[in-house]
């Protein structure tokens, strides 16, 4: 098996692990989840997948179940940057339809599509709790919330300076 | 200015900290309840106190506590339900994001209380700047000896561990949050057995709002009682509230619960007015769950009376003309929104998010948003309407958990106070897709029989 978590990863597992009594090991399964798909580039191949089942000496069907009923992980590779935007009501009469479309025309892909440079991927989404701060979107860890088409722009710059530098 | 009882001291500078939490008072409840109180009467204080859940069903706390089963030699949990993916609902993040330490402290009281050493917060995963900072806290909290083994002398070990969710409303049902919890897919168990007797990990288990504990906090510093007088009724205490849509000021507010809706929308503590110097139209004053009313509707009742920010008044007139206190979600649309298109946003939510397991809400939901569809893009029939009535009907009550009733609910009211505009949709074909329906007559008053 080529896909291991590396020596920093193995003890972010074993800190997950150790949270639950034992013999109930297979509770650890979504932050493990979490853990390989930021740990093998934003998504969990079949290959990720057998690997936390064997890792939790679970089968690796009970793994697919849950990749597959949970819509953070993705099951298809994503851009560098994912702009997950909400589409639901109150994001929605804060003017979020406008943001989308821009979003679109500016990256030129639609909803679940990745950029061909491989930077952007653009995911709509159901509320994530932001709803004061519409519209809004997730991009990985964070939340970039009162969106504008300025904003947007800015925001669009920022990752491709970001992707550049590093 | 209200009673503040969980945001007082939220914009205390570096409050997010133990030092600055503990210099402002912090920990001194959760002393107070290892050192001085005995089991029985933590759980009588909260009893007294009238203090009912926070995350949408409104079951008194100290009830529930009071249900756990303790047999011999079995651990009891406490999991705190931080999931919150009701749309428009953001007051839990709001106040782990900023008083981390006051739902820690909470947590340590009520572990304390059910004799639970291993407590879990299952939190939403895309909160994950959030789960971060509640991890910084309980290791400041573990650090000075408020979590651990043998807590103040006590006797008493108790963990607190973060567990990230992954994206899935219907995992803030408490079943389902416990399935997921265990590594399994959301999907909610039949009841009985209740958690209670049987939860995680088939053991007795508490399932409280994040809310709802951390209000534990104030209620063991002043006491049941006094918690009690604040309020009217059986709406104790304060409630945070979320408010969202076209407003002047969305945040997150901890109100008193005797002040009027009114007073809510319009007063500059509060949401500021209508934005855009817009006209109000609807709310859907409880999370995206609760019934939608009509301007005329929200801020008096179909009797003519002034309408409350409470659980009784909120829901004064029952479905027919009322809604519920539910999460505190509340979200305002303005004169410009379009009842059918906002709907349908709720109607593919809930279609999304049901886990499948029961026919009538698996189908049921994507009907709805399947007809909802259509009429949004004019080419709704006049059958329609009636369609989306009884498909609601039959989803509501037939189901193994309440999510088929919370999708069920937002269609049945929209049609039953705006029925008109579904109609205008549906006459208007090729109007209805460069126009609005507007306020209409949504914010007259209602004609009371004598
Ligand atoms: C579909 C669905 C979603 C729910 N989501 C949440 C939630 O995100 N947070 C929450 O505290 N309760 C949620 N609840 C309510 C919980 O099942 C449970 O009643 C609550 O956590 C109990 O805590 P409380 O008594 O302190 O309110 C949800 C219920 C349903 C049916
Ligand atoms: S009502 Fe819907 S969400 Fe709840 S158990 Fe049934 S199918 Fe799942
Ligand atoms: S509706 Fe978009 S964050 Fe809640």
């Amino acid at each position: 098996m080529s896909l291991q978590f590396n020596n920093e990863q193995m003890t972010e597992f074993k800190r997950l692990v150790a949270r639950y009594p034992e013999g109930k090991q297979k509770s650890a399964l979504l932050p493990v989840l979490h853990l390989a798909q930021d740990s093998f580039g934003g998504w969990l191949p079949t290959e990720a997948m057998d690997y936390v089942a064997s890792l939790l000496k679970i089968e690796p069907i009970e793994v697919y179940e849950v990749a597959t009923f949970y819509s953070m992980y993705n099951l298809k590779p994503v851009g560098k940057f994912v702009f997950e935007v909400c589409q639901t009501g109150p994001c929605m009469v804060s003017g979020s339809d406008n943001i989308i479309a821009y979003i679109q025309k500016q990256l030129d892909i639609k909803p679940g599509e990745t950029t061909k440079d491989g930077m952007f991927t653009l995911k709509l989404v159901e509320c994530l709790g932001a709803c004061g701060y519409a519209p809004m979107m997730q991009v990985g860890k964070i939340y970039r919330e009162h969106l504008t088409k300025d904003k947007v722009d800015a925001i669009i710059a920022e990752y491709r300076t970001q992707a550049a530098t590093k | 200015m209200g009673v503040k009882l969980l945001l007082e001291k939220a914009n205390v500078p570096g409050i997010r900290t133990y030092d600055v939490y503990r210099r402002e008072g912090g920990y001194a409840a959760a002393e107070k309840a290892l050192k001085e109180m005995s089991i029985e009467s933590i759980v009588e204080e909260v009893k007294k106190s009238g203090l009912r859940g926070r995350g949408g069903a409104g079951f008194p706390a100290g009830m529930k506590w009071s249900f756990i089963a303790k047999p011999e030699g079995v651990p009891r949990h406490l999991v705190c339900n931080a999931d919150e993916s009701e749309p428009g609902t953001f007051k839990d993040r709001y106040l782990m994001e900023f008083l981390p330490h006051l739902l820690i402290e909470g947590l340590l009281i009520s572990s304390y209380a059910l004799g639970s050493n291993d407590t879990y917060i299952y939190i939403r995963g895309e909160y994950a700047w959030v789960a971060d900072i509640l991890e910084e806290a309980i290791v400041e909290a573990t650090k000075n000896g408020w979590l651990g083994k043998n807590i103040l002398g006590t006797g008493f070990d108790c963990m607190i561990h973060v567990h990230r969710g992954a994206g899935a409303y219907i995992c803030g049902e408490e079943t389902a949050l416990i399935e997921s919890l265990e590594g399994k897919r959301g999907n909610p168990r039949i009841k009985p057995p209740f958690p209670a007797i049987q939860g995680l990990w088939m053991r007795p288990t508490v399932v409280n709002n994040v809310e709802t504990l951390a209000a534990v906090v104030p209620i063991i510093k002043m006491g049941g009682e006094e918690y009690a007088k604040i309020g009217v009724g059986r709406s104790t205490g304060t409630k945070l509230i979320s408010a969202c849509g076209n407003i002047n000021k969305p945040g997150v507010y901890e109100i008193d619960m005797t002040i009027s809706v009114e007073d809510f929308i319009y007063s500059d503590e509060y949401c500021g007015g209508i934005a855009n110097g817009k006209k109000l139209k609807a709310c859907i004053p409880g999370g995206s769950s609760v019934p939608i009313l009509p301007a005329n509707l929200l801020l008096k009742t179909a009797k003519g009376e002034t309408r409350y920010m409470n659980y009784e008044s909120l829901s004064e007139g029952g479905f027919a003309t009322g809604s519920m206190m539910g999460s505190g979600g509340f979200i305002i649309l303005d004169e410009d929104q379009c009842i059918v298109k906002n709907t349908l946003t709720l109607a593919r939510f809930y279609r999304h998010e049901s886990c499948g397991q029961c026919s009538p809400c698996r189908e049921g939901t994507g009907w709805m948003e399947k007809i909802l569809q259509k009429i949004e893009l004019g080419k709704g029939e006049s059958s329609d309407i009636d369609l989306l009535w009884d498909i609601q009907r039959k989803i509501e009550g037939n189901t193994i958990c309440p999510l088929g009733d919370a999708a069920a609910w937002p269609v049945a009211a929209a049609i039953r106070h705006f029925r008109d505009e579904f109609e205008w949709h549906i006459n208007n074909r090729e109007l209805s897709q460069t126009s609005n329906f507007g306020l209409q007559h949504y914010a007259d008053p209602i004609h009371v029989p004598a």
